[in-house]
């Protein structure tokens, strides 16, 4: 039961991470990020005005745990970009310094803004609410 | 509580040929920065570097290690 549970929220998290191209996994929302890791790494992002995906990791510990068995990576926040692991803060922060953020991000030439490949309503099975950027 | 030094050592014992520099950024034992400067990252991904320093700590990152934020490099 138990077991099944998980591999539905690990499911669910794959799902997501296939559906959205550019996804972050975080504490908090992008308006109100629940630590400062998660609050940079959104700036970053920010500042780069690229669309992007949000998944609150906090209102279940399923998310998170699942997420680092997936990932093989142990903290938050997570991004993912065309369904890699890109890594968390400090990775992106540095990445942004250097421009290989907004490279990785396809950036500037903006091509993520319409296309997109979400059709915007995925909320697979209820584990994983994203709040879609894209 | 893990220790700066604890850390860098277990960090430069576990990689071989690595140097870590520790530092205790709140000052409260438990968020830590480290760089890390080893041969053996050649080669690898960020995230592959990153994922070396983390295996080392296991499930005591997130726990008695609340943070551990790296920076990785092959030299100087």
């Amino acid at each position: 039961m138990s077991t099944s549970e998980s591999n539905q929220v690990r499911d669910a998290i794959a799902q997501a991470i296939s559906e959205n191209h550019t996804i972050l996994f975080m504490k908090g929302t992008p308006e109100a990020p629940a630590c400062g890791f998660s609050a940079r790494t959104i700036a970053a992002l920010q500042a780069l005005g690229a669309p992007f995906a949000a998944v609150d990791v906090l209102p279940d510990p399923r998310i998170r745990q699942e997420l680092s068995t997936l990932s093989d990576w142990p903290t938050i926040p997570q991004l993912f970009i065309g369904g890699e692991l890109i890594g968390g803060c400090d990775i992106v922060c540095e990445m942004y310094e250097s421009g290989e953020l907004a490279q990785a991000l396809g950036l500037p030439e903006g091509q993520a803004t319409e296309g997109a490949p979400s059709d915007g309503e995925a909320q697979p099975s209820g584990f994983v609410q994203i709040e879609n950027r894209l | 509580m893990p220790t700066v030094e604890e850390i860098k050592q277990r960090i430069e014992s576990a990689i071989p040929g690595a140097r870590a520099e520790v530092e205790d950024y709140t000052g409260g034992g438990d968020h830590f920065r480290a760089t890390v400067t080893a041969a053996a990252f050649a080669g690898r991904s960020r995230v592959e570097q990153h994922r070396l320093v983390y295996e080392i700590f296991g499930a005591e990152i997130g726990g008695p290690i609340h943070a551990l934020s790296l920076k990785t490099q092959t030299e100087d």
